[in-house]
């Protein structure tokens, strides 16, 4: 039990993780301004933002809105980024192995956090919060049955198995699933699932800065926001991971391998940071068609790839 | 000086409201952002929803409708917030000092950190005026203090 908390607290849950995703933050800022001749922020800035936050800010509460519902949306959004970032962490460098069908919940979980950002915003009683709402709700809408499919096709290549420890065995056997065409496809639908998980352009239309002025989190100020900024930070470490765990062959912590785990969890957010700063922000109607149909092609067609074992 | 004063130096959000401004203001606000310039070397950046902001820079001349809505934003920024007023615009009224829709300048409406004049001033002016805000939140930390 004592042990239990421990990984959800420190390693590899909230903690590890809390400091991790930071640490990718700042590198994807400080990359974001060398692709744009900028400087770029100093090494602790995402702390400081943090610190700042949550310490010295005032926390304002909305006088038309569900005051409670607005206060515990981000806490229930963390409470899910740690959960995760547990049960993907966990097998995924072969502490312990999750149980039967973690996969699955996992899928679930990775919900959570946008979820709450949409009963935050709704709870705000802000117009463009309101709008910020909806579009996430329609984004999540798109991406989620492509994310489902892919998870499908990563369960067909590892034999129909649903544990992420076995999936990750089956790659020590034979190989990354990455290693074949099908694998690839898999990648790239992945990738753009994650950049419309985390919000990154080209599909933040749910926070448009200059459009709807930050849309969902509007009206956020001090512990409150301090609190959204944590679970996206964690975000953006858990789900690169999540994507090594399932197509790039886990995070082996084990001498060399862990040198290749930075490597890959690193060269993913790159991936993330290089198409977040050379596309424009799309409409929501194209990001759904987008996902609806070309990514759910391409899915389909990875899985009928490898149906033929290719 | 605490650890508090500190993180809240190294990350100061900025919110730009321009009032009734020529427009020129404005674009040198802009101009720091550019890569020549760039202020998130310091951590500062631009958001757009006052209640992320730790300081409003003003610039322009302020009227009676924009006087009605600054006072309405400063009312809505969560506290601790700094307030800059930028151009002779927003320090003095400038050329608009005399016109008859005039309510301003700044510091009569809200209370205003850091002047920062020039017409419009350059860039380095506004960094300029934002390290003395920082030095300005530093010394009144240590005056607390002792
Ligand atoms: S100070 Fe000068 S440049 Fe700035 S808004 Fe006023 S008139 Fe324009």
């Amino acid at each position: 039990m004592a042990k239990d908390l421990l990984y959800y607290l420190i390693f590899p849950g909230f903690l590890f993780t809390a400091l991790v995703g930071a640490i990718f933050s700042w590198i994807d800022r400080k990359v974001t301004a060398w692709v744009q001749f900028r400087k770029g922020p100093p090494f602790l800035q995402p702390f400081y933002d943090f610190f700042k936050l949550l310490l010295v800010k005032e926390t304002i509460l909305p006088a038309r809105g569900s005051k409670m519902t607005f206060l515990f949306a981000p806490l229930l959004g963390l409470t899910g980024a740690a959960l995760a970032s547990m049960l993907i962490l966990l097998p995924a460098i072969g502490t312990k192995p999750g149980f039967n069908g973690d996969i699955i919940v996992i899928f679930y979980i990775l919900t959570i956090p946008s979820l709450t950002y949409i009963i935050g915003a709704l709870a705000a009683g802000n117009p463009l919060a309101s709008v910020g709402a909806s579009r996430e709700m329609k984004l999540i809408i798109s991406y989620e049955l492509t994310f489902l499919l892919i998870l499908a096709a990563i369960i067909m290549k590892a034999g129909m198995t649903i544990t992420i420890h076995e999936i990750l065995a089956v790659q020590t056997d034979e190989g990354a699933f990455i290693g074949s065409i099908s694998g690839i496809l898999l990648f790239i639908a992945f990738v753009f699932c994650i950049q419309a998980k985390l919000g990154l352009v080209p599909f933040d239309m749910a926070e448009a800065e200059t459009e709807i002025n930050h849309g969902s989190f509007i009206e956020y100020s001090g512990q409150a926001y301090a609190l959204i900024r944590l679970t996206r930070y964690m975000m953006l470490f858990i789900l690169p991971a999540f994507l090594c765990t399932v197509l790039l062959g886990g995070l082996r912590t084990d001498g060399i391998h862990l040198l290749w785990t930075v490597l890959k969890t690193l060269g993913i957010l790159l991936v993330l940071t290089l198409i977040r700063n050379t596309n424009p922000r799309v409409r929501i109607d194209q990001a759904m068609r987008f996902f609806f149909i070309w990514m759910n092609l391409l899915v389909i067609a990875a899985i009928i790839l490898d149906y033929f074992n290719l | 000086m605490g650890f508090k004063d500190y993180c809240f130096r190294k990350s100061l959000w900025v919110f730009h409201f321009g009032g009734a401004s020529c427009n020129n203001c404005d674009i040198e606000i802009l101009d720091c952002l550019t890569p020549r310039y760039d202020i998130e070397r310091f951590g500062m950046v631009l958001v757009g929803s006052i209640r992320h902001a730790d300081v409003l820079l003003v610039n322009g001349s302020i009227n009676q409708k924009d006087k009605i809505r600054l006072l309405e934003l400063y009312s809505q920024a969560p506290k601790p917030i700094l307030v800059v007023a930028i151009g002779a615009c927003g320090c003095t009224g400038g050329i608009f000092a005399e016109g008859n829709t005039f309510a301003g300048p700044v510091d009569k409406i809200i209370p205003v950190d850091a002047y920062v004049p020039g017409c419009p001033p350059k860039p380095e002016a506004i960094i300029g005026g934002i390290v003395r805000l920082i030095e300005k939140t530093k010394k009144a930390t240590r005056d607390e203090a002792t």
